[in-house]
């Protein structure tokens, strides 16, 4: 299919919807939205022949046909969902499904002052400014087609705003599930917008779980702003299902000091393409960047980072890790650019890959565009098997060769997870870790 | 309990191992020394197993079984445990995790019924004292930033927990201060038991001052050219091991 013919049934949807007056809104929003729309026009789904996609062929995603659901939800098992996305029951949180905010299943009530948390559509209606100035500002859809897309069709998702100075205990969660709503497939367009004020701090947990055993595209995107000597800590899961599409775009921009750590933790989905962009604005502003993917079978996972040093003494130190079995595709391409003014900038970035099956594959491509003279930039990828020496370690212990193997692999894969600073989610994920690997035990 | 008959191995083309004989009694210390690149190692890990090296000839029995038929792992669940030279790091697992699956593995293997965390994590306790080891130790990623005494020191704490029968000590002492020298020592003094052989594996005399062997043996070129007590250990320290390579030229 042509890229403009798959652009096609996109721009109809578009026209309809806002015939049908679907659209609803203050007039920023509106040209917010049509802006999206006209950029995704000139754009069309990228192809292979675009640099930042040579590895990821997104036509499954761009060939399939999907209704938009508006409103209408079906009932959902909330409590095993809330188990399985990891949830902290106690903790505040939004949750939507198919794109749809459902007020039953989230948790509202007696927020911490200083905390606003609330779905996008109720911000956008209360319209106190708050949204307008920032919505679209970060992530922007030029040259971002899955951005303009997400800009273009713009409903709900979750909007989370803290007050200078305000320190949360708990982790906010924000849940996107994925199911079969209707006889076609679903897609839908999350927007989150994330506004740490000064010297404030938060953990924010972002989990997206697919329950449906249909196709299905969700296309989040996700727009953080951390005010000066913020601290936040943010964490991406992606679960989704077999035959689950997603593409994930987490855009920062950090002003002086504000320190955010990022986790991207990718369990499973037929298609997943991550879309992370940190911009640190400030001097001294600190990125720390850990990414853990697995695939398996026939899955495809490609994490896209993009680090900007746009002001001096800033530091990124990126960590990704990748374990590919089956016949899986593994894609990182990180990329790191040093501005003219960013002085004593600090970035490193690892990418390490173990590859479990010999038709596993993993394309690495690391990549740093300097223009300051007075920086300390470094960056490492290796791809290999699991270490030999390692192996006759635990089997001279007593362990046989299998469970070396998956001994060895979850600890390369726990070695990302120990960093996470929720003590909760952590000890979650090592569980969900030992009983995919713990043949051991 | 151990039987080590005209032993040979390759590693790669290269023939290292010329022709070992070897007994080892229950309760026995054996130590054996010799030169740089006299096989030493190599035969460390022909009998624990290692897969790059190519046993050519002779045999080993250990409790009336043919050790060489054995995998790695069914020669340490039959109580043959190797302290390496060079532990490995294991980023990801702590040192509990890891060895609690492996204490599990052999007492399996034993017809023993498997510990619990509760009971693994009081048996775990009772041994870090053995080697003064701290148990913050034990939470963190297997040897990943451990000093070289605190490795060693690992690979000794896990020889207590795995109890084995037969412990071969890789060159324990290379890389460690007096302090730690000691402590190690005094770790594996109060493992030898009448039940236990050891075999220990060593460049130098100084850590035989402190674990002192029954036998020592001299590893030459691939061949166990001298034998004797404990007295043999001064002498090398005194006269070093050239008064050993004149010998065997001259019997050449």
């Amino acid at each position: 299919m042509l890229a403009s013919e798959s652009k096609e049934p996109y721009l109809a949807a578009f026209e309809q919807m806002r015939a049908a007056g679907a659209f609803s809104g203050p007039a920023w929003l509106e040209q917010l939205r049509q802006a999206g729309i006209a950029s995704f026009d000139g754009l069309g789904f990228p192809t292979l022949k675009n640099e930042d996609w040579k590895y990821t062929n997104i036509e499954p995603i761009a060939a399939q046909s999907y209704v938009q659901p508006n409103g209408e939800v079906q009932s959902v098992h909330g409590a095993e969902l809330l188990t399985r996305a990891l949830v902290e029951t106690a903790a505040p949180r939004l949750v939507f499904v198919n794109g749809v905010y459902l007020p039953a299943l989230s948790r509202t009530a007696d927020l911490p002052r200083g905390l606003r948390l609330g779905s996008l559509a109720e911000f956008v209606k209360r319209d106190d400014g708050l949204v307008a100035d920032e919505l679209g500002r970060h992530a922007s859809a030029e040259g971002q087609p899955f951005v303009a897309l997400n800009t273009a069709f713009l409903g709900d998702g979750a909007v989370a705003a803290l007050a200078p100075g305000c320190r949360l205990e708990q982790p906010i969660y924000l849940l996107f599930i994925s199911t079969s709503a209707t006889a076609r497939p679903v897609i839908s367009h999350p927007r989150i917008l994330l506004l740490l004020g000064a010297g404030s701090e938060a953990k924010i947990v972002e989990s997206y779980l697919g329950v449906s055993g249909k196709a299905y595209f969700c296309n989040a995107v996700t727009e953080l702003v951390g005010g000066a000597d913020s601290v936040v800590e943010h964490f991406r899961l992606q679960q989704e299902s077999d035959k689950g599409f997603h593409v994930g775009t987490f855009d920062a921009s950090l002003a002086r000091g504000c320190h955010m750590t990022a986790h991207a933790v990718t369990l499973s989905g037929a298609l997943v393409r991550n879309n992370l962009r940190v911009r640190l604005n400030g001097e001294g502003a600190e990125c720390v960047l850990n990414g853990l993917y697995l695939a398996d079978g026939k899955q495809h996972v490609d994490n896209y980072t993009l680090i900007e040093h746009v002001s001096p003494r800033a530091t990124s130190l990126e960590l990704y890790k990748g374990l590919l079995g089956g016949s899986a595709h593994g894609v990182f391409n990180g990329k790191i650019v040093v501005h003219k003014d960013a002085q004593k900038s600090d970035a490193r970035q690892t990418n390490k890959n173990l590859l479990l099956s010999d038709s596993a594959v993993i394309d690495s491509k690391p990549q740093l565009e300097i223009y300051a003279d007075d920086v300390k930039c470094s960056h490492g990828s290796t791809i290999g098997q699991l270490d030999a020496d390692a192996i006759f370690y635990l089997r001279s212990r007593g362990l046989d060769a299998p469970a070396a193997r998956s001994l060895l692999s979850f600890a390369f894969a726990s070695d990302v997870v120990r960093r996470l600073g929720i003590e909760n989610l952590r000890q979650r994920l090592d569980e969900y870790l030992v009983d995919r690997f713990g043949a051991w035990l | 309990m151990l039987d080590i008959k005209s032993l040979r191995a390759n590693v790669g083309d290269k023939e290292i191992l010329r022709g070992i004989d070897l007994h080892v009694g229950a309760g026995e210390v054996h130590a054996i020394m010799g030169p740089n690149a006299s096989g030493k190692s190599t035969l460390a890990h022909v009998l624990s197993g290692r897969e790059n090296y190519q046993v050519t000839g002779g045999s080993v029995t250990y409790q009336g079984k043919d050790l060489l038929a054995m995998a790695p792992e069914i020669r340490a669940r039959e109580g043959i445990f190797l302290a390496f030279q060079y532990p490995i790091e294991i980023p990801g697992v702590s040192t509990t995790y890891f060895l609690k699956a492996a204490l599990n593995a052999v007492r399996k293997h034993r017809g023993q019924d498997e510990l619990d965390a509760m009971e693994f994590l009081a048996l775990i306790k009772d041994k870090l004292s053995l080697v003064q080891m701290s148990q913050t130790l034990l939470n963190r990623p297997l040897n990943e930033g451990f000093s070289g005494g605190e490795k060693k020191r690992n690979e000794i704490l896990q020889m207590a927990v795995l109890d084995p029968t037969l412990a071969i000590l890789d060159e324990t002492d290379s890389g460690l201060d007096i302090d730690a020298l000691r402590i190690i020592a005094g770790g594996v003094n109060a493992l030898r038991s009448p039940n236990r052989a050891m075999i220990v594996i060593t460049h130098y005399q100084r850590l035989l001052d402190y674990i002192v062997p029954d036998f020592i043996h001299v590893l030459y070129n691939g061949r166990i050219v001298k034998s004797g007590s404990k007295d043999l250990a001064l002498e090398l320290e005194r006269k070093g091991y050239d008064w050993i390579k004149s010998e065997v030229a001259a019997a050449q």
